[in-house]
């Protein structure tokens, strides 16, 4: 093994290149050492909003916190951190999932959309953020993400519900200030705009 | 009155970047050098620290030091109740004791584990009757009681007056506090219907999204803190004080918050920032604390809970003659408010009774940090009274709604023990915008309809909070470019009230609302003071100032005007920003041209020379900073006369399935009664939003403790009940009655607060209604409730039996 490459300066080495392609398998097929029992690889690809990201993810770190604290994505909130608020509600493969109740080391063959992702390359704002400033739909602001994300997640499945499955589709998004009519207004108005 | 921008709805700044992610909150901020907080809480709920042995988490690489309550106050802590920055005397379990700071959370975390705490346990108490016992433990260190200026006191009953309340009896003991107005003997004496009955308010957290999480580094001799309030200058001025730091030398950010509810109002409510705070200042370096939401279930703050005895009496006309209420208050660990009294006051105002008593005692319990929330008192009265005077209708054979017109509040009619007169009062109003608009008259014929096993109840409620201060400071400035910034340190906390009082300035100047910049979200840009930013009084309070401000600014527009252009400032008038001679429009300046010019003249154009003697203190901050930097309009609000009240009304049809004990509210409607409307869908978000609160006070949330250890059960959002889309109805209808108040310049009143009580009130009576009638003199009244007293299983139903921290 060269004495000089340690694990710590190869991943370093690896987020500082931007390299996209390697992976910690790579260091120990570079050093010829074998993958140790119980081998949990560190340095994950992830796809976020179209773009392939490296990072360096701890065996336990959830997505919500690779997001936030290694990807600088704070869109995505932490009400909760137990899966009962949905603050913290991102896409992956357009299904809502709560990302702090799952491991990024799952993620690493998906498509995962977070609030960021969601305005055109022009800046214009998705149907669904569009209907929520026009209904006036936030009050505090920090489930919005959630809700958010929870709305395009329901319209991509079924553009054209009604008041009722948009209740039901947003029910394990809690909104502590209690917008949840105004929230309803936003979806039912996002359907409009998209259909 | 034709508004240019009063009564229409807009865009407030800061809705882009919530729906994007893009505002942030605290802790969405990074420091360079930045490390991690973690705190170590009480594990149990009553307990003095006698020693803490450190010395191998500081060992540890990547540990960078602790925060001890010596630390924090050197000549010992507060003798007082409250929560504080640090304490070496827990009084419920999770009060912070220490905390750590490291590289990473991990290792801060590790760490934590690493340290030593040896505790002295101490007896503790989850009900407060049972502290009152003769034997009964204290939560406090000192008594169960907090006298104000006094200090803590100990409060006993005997065993035979504790069991008697128990029983449902008019308590015997001597209250702490009393208030009464009227002959209440003779009231009761001339009602023909009386009740009377105990009850029960279940506290419960106010479960903010937002944890309140904070950054917090030293620069130049400054604090910079990052952290979530209601408020933003009140609660620098008073956060200041708590970390001890010169107002001149604190820098608060806080560009949005995630959620309050009275609980981020004050600083005395958010000592925790004082962690950070210390903590980067012993070590040197940024500090983020990140708190998580058990932690936040903690400190965050809950409701009091009350335990009550009430008797009310109506005149065969259905006048409420009198009303006695005798309330014993749950303080929890930290000491609470007055809301008891709130209770009181608010079934004076609301029914105008000819005579009303309050007694009271507010006893401690090793129970979260009790202060205030949503219209505390008011709202957790309107579930109670609202049953009683349905009852009464009946009895009387008056109609439900008749006996709330019999009694409603009006213009002219003075409230509460200090029989304090209204600033205006438009209830009767606002009771018949909900009856036509409800179509209530046209549903009474489906009162308790039964379809199979699920009955329809009908409910009609009242809600109400003192909605509006004066006093504080306006400042808005102008530069060559003629742009109006209003500097703003009304706060951020999702009302949009910052937003919708800034423009009571546009409207004075008469300016494009794109020309308008909110100066706000950190103090460094000089802001004036505010009232904190709750009880309802924001829009009341801040039109005034911002208007006043932008009045001064529009006198010295005319001023300069006069004096380069001839004539007397009263020959002049502004339209398209510009302000010109009336009889001459084509003579004038622009905006921009005369804010240079006042730049020119300086002196108190700039802010520089005569600028109101009763500025406060941090005002006169932002004031001097500003001095010279624009052309100044600044204001400082004298006191209004009498109250402001804001008012709500709901009518609601729910469908109870007597199988489940579950109801589903069919229909609703919310009708404010709230002055001028400034900002209709402000208003309607602050309508449905309180109408949730109400759901979730009359039927869902409560404190959950373990009597045998203290130990909270609660802390999470399912287990407090916090109603989501499911318990609310699909589509919640809302509306206002729209007329001016004459201590507002621009009419308007607040009224975020009442909209829970009403609500609640209505949704009460709705089962109270749905149950023929019965009274279960309780909020919430769970499901388990319902089925008991359907099946006649008595043991939740009675009264009592569910106390104030356990359904």
């Amino acid at each position: 093994m060269n004495p000089k490459l340690t694990r710590r300066r190869f991943i370093k080495g690896v987020i500082a290149s931007g390299a996209a392609a390697t992976t910690t398998a790579a260091w120990y097929s570079a050093t010829g050492q074998e993958r140790p029992s119980g081998f949990v690889e560190r340095l994950v690809r992830i796809n976020v909003n179209g773009q392939v990201r490296n990072v360096d993810v701890e065996p336990q770190e959830t997505l919500a916190s690779t997001l936030r604290y290694k990807l600088g994505l704070t869109g995505t909130k932490l009400g909760c951190n137990r899966g009962e608020c949905g603050a913290c509600t991102v896409l992956v493969n357009d299904v809502p999932t709560y990302a702090c109740s799952v491991l990024t080391h799952s993620f690493k063959n998906d498509r995962i959309e977070t609030v960021e992702g969601l305005e055109s390359a022009n800046g214009d704002l998705h149907p669904v953020q569009q209907a929520f400033v026009e209904e006036l739909a936030p009050q505090c602001g920090y489930c919005t993400p959630g809700q958010v994300m929870a709305a395009v997640g329901l319209l991509r499945e079924n553009p054209a519900p009604t008041r009722d499955e948009a209740r039901h589709a947003l029910s394990g998004n809690i909104c502590r200030c209690g917008s949840y009519d105004s929230y309803l207004d936003g979806v039912m108005r996002a359907a409009e705009l998209i259909g | 009155m034709a508004y240019m921008h009063i009564g229409k709805d807009f865009t407030p700044p800061d809705v882009p970047g919530k729906v994007t992610g893009r505002i942030k909150y605290a802790e969405d901020y990074t420091r360079e050098g930045m490390v991690y907080a973690r705190l170590l809480t009480s594990p149990i709920p009553h307990a003095r620290v006698l020693d803490i042995d450190a010395s191998a988490a500081l060992a540890m690489e990547g540990v960078h030091g602790i925060l001890t309550a010596d630390d924090v106050y050197p000549d010992g802590e507060p003798q007082s109740t409250g929560l504080k920055i640090l304490t070496n005397e827990p009084t419920l379990v999770g009060e912070p004791i220490l905390a750590l700071a490291a590289d990473s959370e991990k290792i801060a975390e590790t760490a934590i584990a690493a340290i030593s705490v040896t505790f002295e346990r101490l007896p503790f108490v989850t009900d407060p009757l049972d502290s009152l016992l003769p034997d009964g433990a204290d939560a406090y260190n000192g008594g169960n009681t907090f006298v104000f200026r006094q200090g803590f006191a100990q409060e006993k009953w005997t065993a035979d007056q504790v069991a008697s309340m128990r029983a449902g009896n008019e308590p015997t003991a001597e209250p702490q506090q009393t208030v009464e107005y009227g002959d209440l003997e003779a009231s009761f004496a001339a009602s023909s219907y009386v009740y009377e009955g105990t009850f029960t308010n279940a506290g419960y957290p106010h479960m903010s999204m937002e944890p309140r999480s904070a950054l917090a580094y030293w620069e130049d001799g400054k604090l910079y803190l990052y952290g979530g309030s209601q408020s933003l200058t009140a609660f620098a001025d008073g956060i200041a004080g708590i970390i001890g730091v010169p107002k001149a030398d604190l820098v608060f950010i806080n560009e949005a918050t995630g959620g309050g509810f009275g609980q981020r109002a004050r600083a005395g409510s958010v000592p925790v920032y004082g962690v950070p705070a210390k903590l980067s200042q012993k070590i040197n370096r940024p500090v983020m604390m990140r708190v998580t939401r058990e932690e936040e279930f903690t400190i965050g703050g809950a409701r009091q809970g009350l335990t009550g005895w009430i008797k009310v009496g109506f005149k065969p006309d259905g006048v409420m003659a009198a009303c006695d209420l005798w309330i014993v208050s749950d303080n929890g660990g930290k000491g609470g408010g007055a809301d008891a009294y709130s209770a009181a006051d608010c079934i004076s105002v609301l029914y105008q009774a000819d005579a009303v008593r309050f007694r009271g005692t507010a006893i401690g319990t090793n129970t979260a940090h009790r202060g205030a929330q949503r219209g505390p008192g008011q709202n957790q009265i309107a579930p109670i009274i609202s049953p009683i005077l349905d009852v009464a209708a009946d009895e009387l054979g008056i109609s439900r709604f008749d006996i709330r017109k019999i009694n409603t509040p009006m213009n002219g009619d003075v409230g509460g023990p200090q029989r304090t007169p209204f600033t205006s009062a438009y209830m009767p109003e606002a009771l018949e915008m909900a009856r036509e608009q409800f179509g209530w008259d046209e549903r009474q014929s489906r009162r308790r309809q039964q379809n199979g096993s699920k009955v329809i109840g009908l409910g009609i409620g009242q809600g109400y909070h003192n909605a509006g201060r004066s006093g504080m400071d306006g400042i808005v400035m102008m530069g060559a470019d003629g742009r109006l910034k209003v500097h703003n340190g009304v706060g951020n906390l999702g009302t949009y009230s910052y937003a919708a009082v800034s423009r009571a300035a546009a409207e004075v100047l008469k300016m494009p609302w794109d020309r308008v910049d909110i100066v706000t979200g950190r103090t460094d840009l000089h802001l004036p003071i505010t009232s904190p930013q709750d009880g309802s009084n924001s829009i009341f309070t801040n039109t005034r100032t911002f208007y006043g401000a932008a009045q001064d600014m529009l006198a010295k527009m005319k001023e300069i005007a006069a004096n380069d252009l001839g004539g007397a400032p009263e020959d002049y008038d502004i339209s398209n920003e510009r302000v010109h001679q009336i009889a001459d429009d084509s003579v004038g300046m622009s905006f921009g041209e005369v804010a240079a010019r006042g730049m020119e003249l300086g002196g108190k154009y700039t802010g520089e020379a005569e600028l109101p003697e009763e500025l406060a203190e941090w005002t006169q901050i932002a004031a001097d900073r500003l001095a010279g930097t624009g052309f100044m309009g600044i204001f400082h609000d004298p006191r209004h006369e009498g109250n402001p009240p804001g008012f709500t009304v709901t009518c609601c049809e729910i469908e109870l399935d007597k199988e489940t004990g579950k109801f589903e509210i069919l229909d609703m409607i919310q009708i404010a009664e709230a002055g001028t409307i400034m900002h209709p869908k402000g208003m309607d978000n602050q309508l449905v939003g309180g109408a949730v609160w109400g759901i979730g006070l009359s039927a869902l949330e409560q404190h959950l403790y373990d009597p045998q250890n203290g130990i909270p059960a609660s802390t999470g959002y399912w287990q407090s009940k916090v109603p989501t889309y499911l318990d609310c109805p699909l589509k919640i209808d809302t509306g206002w009655v729209d007329l001016p108040d004459p201590e507002n310049p621009v009419g308007a009143r607040g009224v975020g607060e009442p909209a829970q009580g009403s609500v609640s009130a209505a949704l009460t009576a709705a089962i109270t209604d749905a149950l023929d009638g019965h009274i279960f003199g309780a909020s919430p009244i769970t499901t388990s409730m319902i089925l008991n007293h359907i099946a006649g299983t008595a043991e939740e139903a009675v009264e009592l039996a569910q106390n104030n921290y356990r359904g």
